[in-house]
């Protein structure tokens, strides 16, 4: 937001645009692995060995599935919107990799004298930011579902958004409390909260104060990547292949790799939000830092981060290898009926438990 | 000219060409994909005025539910050339002169403020800085200022809800 900055400081500039190049390549390098991932918890889980051919333990995998992709021939249906066709997959790449610009990915590091925090942007309005963010995140779905001209992909496409639209609602509610807990909107100012807290930081997590709210985000979150229990606008059986049905090549590769993007997101923003975001539990940072200076501690808080976004990206797959599809009129059941009620009865009690502590 | 005059121009051409985009258009979906852009564009005006919460809200509210239903409600109702009613020559003509009264009534206003307001005259807007649109002082100038005004349109909104859901209901 400091717009006048960007007309002096040169180095600011250069330093935002390497942090940004690094991040986006992180995205896209972890997006790929997650594809691997997932075929190996679905393999572990369904007492198989998984892709094992391309490289040791078939770690080039990923690669091999890109390749793919690019050489297969791209194909864009005479009847449908050329531009939009296009700007579909193109909406939903961009929209998945824009949440990553306000997570605060570690300690700042400390480089020739300047400090240079691990946040692309940190505004204070952050946490709405990414619910904008998230909102924008159906038109690529739906642009695509309804350029494609095909009855199927537009009914899957108005699935989606009419899912997220219902989730986004529940997890703002959600939110809230997190929200009333900090006193910011900043993700900075949210994060520094939770690593006050006791035990190192470990008893300062949102979690242990919310863990109802948690349970409505994580759910809510689940429906937001379009993961089963939740995949109903990718339902096989009902809609042949959902919203990207015509899509072939790499722009079918977007839309695939988008949604990878999105969970691995989500789950940076769960660990962010509920899980201390990149504070090393057990640890005090700053007096860590004194000890094997201030980019170590840097590399591990951002390593402690990854790893629990890792850990709730697993759980995810878990599910989706453990839980069977929702029928549709369910998943409305679960979001307006259910989830809802629960985040405003979470909210009101946060807010009514607030004002009691501090009278 | 610097940054936040560049970011200005940009901003003001890009909400120009997207509005005029709107209404010339053929296809309704195109037309709703700019309205969006117009948002966007208009978000980023917020931005340059410092008022964060403004632009977040406009993006969420207006972008990103509003729109959506919009575009839902287009892409079901099918609008294409052989669908869409021929409208009355009459109909445009009483459209062009509404719109028209419209523009010069604003016109005017704007330009009486510039030049008779004695608040207005020589003042130039504030770039960047000042902090009321900033989320926290936005809260309490509505929680405290305008609270009775901020509950009543709240009431209207909870009405417009519950009106919904009875026109939604099954007899």
């Amino acid at each position: 937001m400091n717009i006048y900055l960007l007309a002096i400081d040169w180095w600011f500039i250069i330093e935002k645009l390497v942090l940004i190049a690094l991040i986006v390549t992180l995205c896209l390098i972890i997006a790929m692995y997650e594809t691997y991932g997932e075929r190996k918890v679905a393999a572990f889980i369904q007492d198989r060995i998984g892709p094992n051919r391309a490289g040791p333990f078939g770690i080039l995998q990923p690669l091999a599935d890109g390749g793919k992709l690019f050489f297969k021939e791209e194909i864009i249906p005479l009847t449908s919107s050329k531009y939009l066709f296009v700007l579909g997959p193109t909406l939903a790449m961009i929209t998945a990799l824009l949440t990553s610009a306000v997570i605060p990915w570690g300690t700042s590091l400390e480089i020739g004298g300047r400090n240079v925090a691990l946040q692309v942007a940190d505004i204070n309005i952050g946490v709405l930011y990414i619910f904008a963010v998230v909102s924008i995140g159906v038109y690529g779905i739906m642009i695509g579902a309804w350029s494609s001209n095909n009855k199927f992909s537009l009914l899957s496409g108005l699935r989606a958004a009419s899912q997220m639209i219902s989730y986004e609602l529940a997890m703002g509610l959600a939110l809230i409390a997190i929200l009333m807990m900090s006193g910011s909107l900043q993700m900075s100012v949210i994060v520094n909260k939770q690593m006050s807290g006791a035990l190192g930081g470990f008893g300062g997590w949102n979690i242990w104060y919310q863990p109802l709210g948690f349970l409505v985000f994580f759910t809510c979150a689940l429906a937001e990547c379009n993961r089963t229990p939740f995949d109903l606008p990718e339902a096989e059986s009902e809609l042949n292949f959902g919203y990207h049905q015509e899509y072939s090549s790499m722009k079918l590769g977007f839309y695939l790799f988008a949604e990878y993007i999105n969970m691995f997101m989500s789950c940076i923003l769960m660990a962010t939000l509920f899980l201390g975001g990149y504070d090393i539990p057990f640890v005090n940072e700053t007096t860590l830092a004194a000890h094997i200076g201030q980019n170590w501690v840097a590399l591990l808080s951002f390593l402690s981060l990854l790893a629990k976004a890792f850990f709730l990206v697993f759980v995810f797959m878990w599910i989706r290898w453990t839980v069977p599809r929702f029928r549709f009129d369910q998943l409305m059941h679960l979001g307006w009926k259910k989830l809802i009620p629960l985040a405003l009865a979470n909210m009101v009690i946060t807010a009514a438990l607030i004002l009691w502590m501090n009278s | 000219m610097n940054l936040v005059h560049i970011l200005f121009w940009f901003l003001s051409a890009l909400t120009l060409f997207s509005a005029l985009m709107v209404i010339l258009s053929k296809n309704p979906v195109h037309s709703v994909l700019w309205l969006i852009l117009v948002f966007f564009a208009i978000s980023g005006h917020y931005v340059l005025l410092n008022a964060q919460f403004l632009a977040i809200v406009n993006l969420i509210v207006y972008a990103g539910a509003i729109m959506v239903l919009f575009l839902f409600v287009i892409m079901l109702l099918n609008l294409n050339k052989e669908t869409e009613p021929k409208k009355n020559v009459w109909m445009k003509l009483a459209g062009t002169i509404a719109g028209g009264c419209f523009l010069i009534s604003v016109t005017n206003v704007i330009y009486n403020a510039q030049t008779s307001s004695a608040e207005l005259v020589n003042k130039t807007t504030l770039m960047g800085k000042g902090s009321i649109g900033l989320i926290e002082n936005l809260g309490k100038t509505l929680f405290t200022d305008y609270v009775i005004p901020f509950e009543i349109s709240s009431v209207l909104f909870l009405s417009a809800m519950v009106g919904a859901v009875i026109i939604g209901k099954k007899k």
